[in-house]
């Protein structure tokens, strides 16, 4: 039987009880939303919090709205949330692409975006969707509050700007207009991590993109900021020329190891498919003329 | 420390330490061996419940993370002596062979059916992929489902 180290427990009630809770207990505090990352961690002894704060009960960080320029999800809000919202899907349609995608609908039920990316682990989905459509993360400490970017925000393998102190408040999404996105992953069965996975997002201005943003899952020890490629598709006319051009920059900045999904190689050419197959799909998009 | 988790109607209370997972204080506390502990990683499937109506993996969730919630396990599925119509459907189509996985896939598959009465074998077979059958069923249970769902649409028709 696998059983967590003993830790205490309390159940919060506002987020400032959170931030309190987690001032006082210092390093040994740890925040659980879904659960379905730390438990495992926790069961297996990688993870042995002293004390354990829930968040479960604050649905105030429960949302996915539109806010000005902006949509704002709350960083509680479920993947079967953003997998059914029309909000995202309308906007940021590499968001439903990837939640049919993620763990299988039971998880998904529990799963939180800010769990998600608070573990930052390098072959989640959601780190990489973000960072391609250029997110900002809101994080909130005992002094205040902050708001950083994606580049920013992953500092190393499973490791984030979110500190000791700190909870992961909100996810932040721009909306500009010309958007379309796309997010490709592949896996070895249904649920599985990605042996390799690509999200990408593009502007389009006068039928070229005026901007794009690329992040790839699983195939390095961080989520991988394509930003080579990035500034290669900048002001450019989308051709499958470019779009394979990316896909080699995807390719060549990648640096994945050689498991039981697949050697280096393989994966190598794997990126550089997936980020030419999202760029084509996220720029059908936002031309409207994906079939 | 004292959780009190309502378990398929019944207000059902005990001190239990704080890691205590909730498919074990559903085993041990009131004794609903129904529900079954397989993988312990989130991977199987086998211990689904429902929390609030919806399908979770009780060997991922405390029991104290549970206090407040409404589950329901596999044991409250027949009522008054009468089978859910997944459970007539299990039977019927001979949806189970070594019958471990058995709970947590007709949990989750009357969660579909609340939510989806008519899904296709494509829903099914999304709906109930976080399952894994060992004896490789997936096929009776895909026409189990099916079973379930045409049967409970035809009794709402005469009801």
């Amino acid at each position: 039987m696998q059983t967590p180290a003993s830790f205490e427990y309390e159940r919060a009630t506002s987020v400032d009880g959170v931030i309190a809770a987690l001032k006082k207990r210092g390093s040994g505090a740890r925040v659980i939303a879904g659960g379905h990352s730390l438990m495992p961690m926790m069961k297996l002894r990688l993870a042995k919090p002293e004390y354990l704060i829930d968040i479960n009960d604050l649905t105030e960080l429960s949302y996915i709205r539109e806010e000005g320029e902006e949509i704002a999800i709350g960083a509680l809000t479920r993947h079967v949330e953003l997998l059914n919202s029309e909000l995202l899907a309308e906007h940021f349609p590499l968001f439903r692409d990837a939640e049919q995608v993620i763990a299988d609908p039971v998880v998904r039920n529990r799963g939180t975006i800010g769990g998600s990316l608070c573990q930052a682990d390098a072959a989640e989905d959601l780190s990489a969707v973000c960072s391609a459509v250029k997110a900002k993360a809101v994080i909130r400490g005992a002094d205040g509050e902050r708001t950083v970017s994606m580049e920013e925000f992953h500092v190393g393998p499973y490791t984030t700007a979110v500190g000791a102190g700190d909870l992961l408040i909100e996810v932040r999404l721009p909306l500009r207009a010309g958007a379309g996105s796309a997010h490709e992953k592949v896996e070895r069965r249904a649920g599985d991590w990605a042996i390799a996975a690509a999200s990408a997002a593009v502007w389009m201005d006068g039928g070229k993109i005026a901007e794009a943003g690329i992040a790839l899952s699983a195939v390095g020890l961080t989520t991988i900021h394509l930003s080579r490629a990035e500034q290669l598709l900048k002001g450019k006319a989308p051709t499958d020329e470019l779009f394979v051009e990316a896909g080699e920059i995807a390719s060549t900045d990648c640096s994945p190891s050689a498991d039981g999904r697949g050697p280096v190689d393989y994966k190598r050419h794997l990126a550089g498919v997936l980020t030419g197959r999202a760029l084509r799909r996220a720029v059908s998009r936002a031309l409207h003329q994906e079939a | 420390m004292k959780v009190s988790i309502s378990i398929n109607g019944e207000n059902v209370s005990r001190d239990v330490e704080p890691r205590q997972l909730l498919v074990h204080y559903i085993r041990e506390t009131p004794g609903l061996t129904g529900t079954h502990w397989g993988c312990d990683t989130s991977n199987c499937g086998a211990c689904v419940v429902l929390m609030d109506g919806k399908p979770v993996k009780s060997c991922t969730i405390l029991a104290v993370m549970s206090e407040g919630h409404e589950i329901a396990t596999v044991e409250s599925l027949e009522v008054d002596g009468e089978l859910d119509p997944i459970q007539a459907g299990f039977h019927e189509q001979h949806a189970l062979h070594c019958g471990f996985c058995t709970p947590g896939m007709m949990m989750t598959a009357r969660a579909l059916l609340d939510e989806n009465p008519d899904p296709t074998d494509h829903e099914i077979r999304t709906a109930i992929s976080g399952g894994i059958c060992r004896c490789t069923g997936y096929k009776n249970i895909v026409a189990a489902v099916r079973w379930a769902a045409d049967h409970q649409a035809a009794a709402k028709q005469e009801a």
